[in-house]
């Protein structure tokens, strides 16, 4: 990647959500990232490590219930500062997503392409004939025949509805994509085409350079085969984040190598170990590291000390005692 | 495996099954008089699976994967072909009489969240079965069953779980209730429909284990799955459907290393590796699978296959040995060895 500046830039984002019993679950401590143009990074982790909520505080899209602290920054500006007053220009114009299921939330009774000509009208973009236009456009450019703009959704299937929920994130031709689990629903061969289309639109994007993406999925090789970065989350914090290579190759936390491990590969002969206990509840102060309960790994300073944020090779990220030869060196 | 290589008795011999379903033509369809369509759901699937085997079914969705244990377990009719246990054919008995064999084959399906009764607690699911199948008579004994199956799934001690309810689990330990209440009869087959395709990766290795505990203690495991590189690791055999039909079949390793059935290629070429560095050369197929109501002559793959000839859209191929490669291992292609 060039010396280009980021187009996005997440600032030690949290999130709090409030509890019907009172008390509040911390499910975003501190999340801090940037990607530039073009770049694909995989947001992995178990299921309520924060993935979907992060990228939601992003959009700005969480439920009233959740209070929201740190930067998004877009073009040199914080998006969040003034809450849904400064957020709401650039929804959809600068960053759109793609939602867990989204190729389900279509409305039935509503052309494709009516739908996703809703987000420029919405926006004061196009309107009318343009709309239309442009709808083919978009259309075209994930891979349908535009002629199909004027079917139902029932008439597409679940691998084209994906087409057209991307297309329609793409209405206002956006800088940053978020897709959250695009393929999970889909076959392996429906799977491939979009994982293909969500590359090239990163590759190239009509006649402009690439759209940037945030992949969020549990899915490992899915994030191997289309990432140039992955950060892996566990327990509402970036515990690694590095270049897809070395996160496989030389993961610096144990939580990363074990995640690997649980994952068969389908030509891999090495037994596939599943990781022990569960992810902690986050609404309760954690001491120590949160991992340690299910490392592999652990010593003394991890029950006590929540590890620093080190960079054992430039680039690389990780959150692990291991890292810190202060704590291995106190320990031995 | 054809039984006259199977080295012991086979537990399950399924051959030329055949299982449609109608299609509503609604009343207007009727009156009209329109032809009665089915879906050709299952389509001439023969396979077998031995004592202490597991034999994985994978395919796209719609392919018939799950249409066939529907119909090994007689929860769906067949319209033809043979299913024999044990070497009893069971595919004609009736209710009563299959309900002991019912016992023998047990099902445990993809989603632990629904699956499970929420208003049972883990001792009531595990100890249905055994009241249904009126098995033990004294609650201690029972209570001693389930036990013994909750220990075997792997929830232990089970104190800690008998009290609890499904909302009280995890995911991992909702589908090990569902294996325990499978156990709990003792079964000689037992059927797993996508048995972790809910769950997170962390805990999907230990629920195979456990499947592949199972097996080596003399159990037959029939796993459908759309995950390859999970049957490529679990199962002894692999067998690949597509609209229907099994179009290659045999030792697990071997198929997915050295693939002959040009749609089992392009599958395999597009399951993403878990080494970045191994990038894959996906082979994507265009299109989706056709719709079953109306099947392509000949070989049902032609019209997405990326080899296919002229005649391939009039010889309907038959799976048949792979000169050269493995024993066991065959495909359905006319070009086979050509290729």
């Amino acid at each position: 990647m060039s010396s280009r500046e980021p187009v996005i830039r997440v600032e030690d984002l949290h999130v709090w959500f409030e509890l019907p019993g009172g008390g509040e679950l911390h499910a975003v401590q501190g999340v801090t990232f940037e990607l530039r143009e073009g770049e694909r990074m995989g947001l992995v982790g178990e299921s309520g490590c924060g993935k979907t909520t992060t990228i939601l505080a992003i959009m700005g899209l969480l439920p009233a219930t959740a209070s929201v602290s740190g930067k998004v920054i877009l073009d040199g500006e914080d998006i969040l500062v003034g809450g849904e007053d400064t957020i709401s220009p650039h929804r959809w114009n600068d960053i759109s997503m793609v939602f867990q299921g989204a190729m389900n939330a279509f409305n039935p009774v509503k052309k494709i392409g009516e739908q996703i000509a809703e987000p420029m009208e919405l926006h004061g973009l196009a309107s009318g004939k343009a709309a239309r236009a442009q709808v083919r456009e978009l259309l075209e450019l994930v891979g349908i025949s535009g002629d199909r703009a004027d079917r139902y959704p029932h008439e597409f299937s679940g691998g084209m509805r994906q087409r057209a929920a991307i297309a329609m994130a793409l209405a206002c031709s956006p800088k940053v994509l978020l897709a959250d689990e695009p393929t999970t629903a889909l076959d392996v061969m429906v799977q491939a085409q979009i994982l293909e289309l969500l590359v090239r639109l990163s590759t190239t994007l009509g006649k402009e350079l690439g759209l940037t993406v945030i992949l969020v999925t549990h899915d490992l090789p899915v994030v191997a085969q289309v990432c140039d970065r992955a950060a892996v989350m566990y327990a509402g914090e970036i515990v690694e984040m590095g270049g897809m290579s070395t996160i496989y190759h030389d993961p610096r936390h144990p939580y990363t190598r074990m995640l690997f491990a649980a994952t068969p590969d389908l030509l891999g002969d090495d037994e596939v170990i599943s990781i022990p206990g569960a992810p902690p509840r986050l609404d309760r102060e954690l001491v120590g590291c949160p991992f340690r309960p299910r490392c592999d790994s652990a010593f003394e300073p991890c029950a006590t000390v929540h590890p620093r944020r080190l960079e054992p090779m430039p680039g690389h990220q990780a959150l692990c005692h291991l890292n810190d030869s202060a704590m291995t060196e106190a320990a031995s | 495996m054809s039984a006259a290589e199977g080295t012991a008795a086979q537990l399950l011999e399924v051959e030329g099954l055949v299982t449609r379903y109608p299609i509503a033509r609604g009343l207007y369809g009727a009156l009209r008089r329109q032809p009665k369509l089915t879906v050709q759901a299952v389509n001439g699937v023969s396979f077998s699976i031995g004592a202490g085997e597991m034999v994985a079914l994978v395919g796209e969705s719609g392919c018939g994967k799950t249409s066939t244990a529907q119909t090994v377990i007689r929860m769906v009719a067949s319209e033809a072909g043979s299913i024999r246990f044990r070497g009893t054919e069971i595919g004609a008995l009736g209710a009563r009489e299959l309900r002991p064999l019912r016992r023998e084959i047990q099902i445990i399906y993809q989603d632990p969240y629904e699956s499970l009764d929420p208003r049972f607690t883990v001792r009531d699911t595990i100890e249905e079965p055994i009241r249904v199948h009126g098995l033990v008579d004294s609650s201690a004994a029972r209570e001693a069953k389930v036990h013994e199956a909750m220990e075997r799934a792997g929830l232990t001690p089970p104190e800690l779980f008998i009290d609890r309810y499904p909302h009280e689990l995890s995911g991992g330990q909702r589908q090990r209730v569902a294996i325990a209440a499978a156990l709990v009869l003792e079964p000689k087959l037992l059927i797993a429909d996508e048995p972790v395709s809910m769950l997170d990766v962390s805990v999907r290795a230990g629920i195979l284990a456990l499947l592949d505990g199972l097996r080596k203690d003399g159990m037959g495991v029939l796993m459908i799955t759309h995950d390859l590189s999970t049957a490529a690791h679990f199962a002894d055999r692999i067998a690949v459907m597509y609209l229907g039909r099994i179009v290659e079949e045999g030792p697990a390793k071997q198929v997915v290393r050295n693939p002959q059935h040009p749609y089992t290629k392009a599958l395999i070429s597009v399951v993403p590796r878990r080494d970045p560095d191994q990038q894959t050369v996906p082979q994507i197929l265009q299109g989706e699978t056709p719709n079953p109501i109306r099947m392509p002559s000949g070989c049902h793959f032609h019209p997405r296959c990326p080899v296919a000839e002229a005649r391939c859209k009039e010889i309907d191929p038959e799976l048949r040995e792979v000169e050269g490669v493995d024993p066991g291992h065959r495909a359905a292609c006319i070009l086979l060895g050509a290729l």
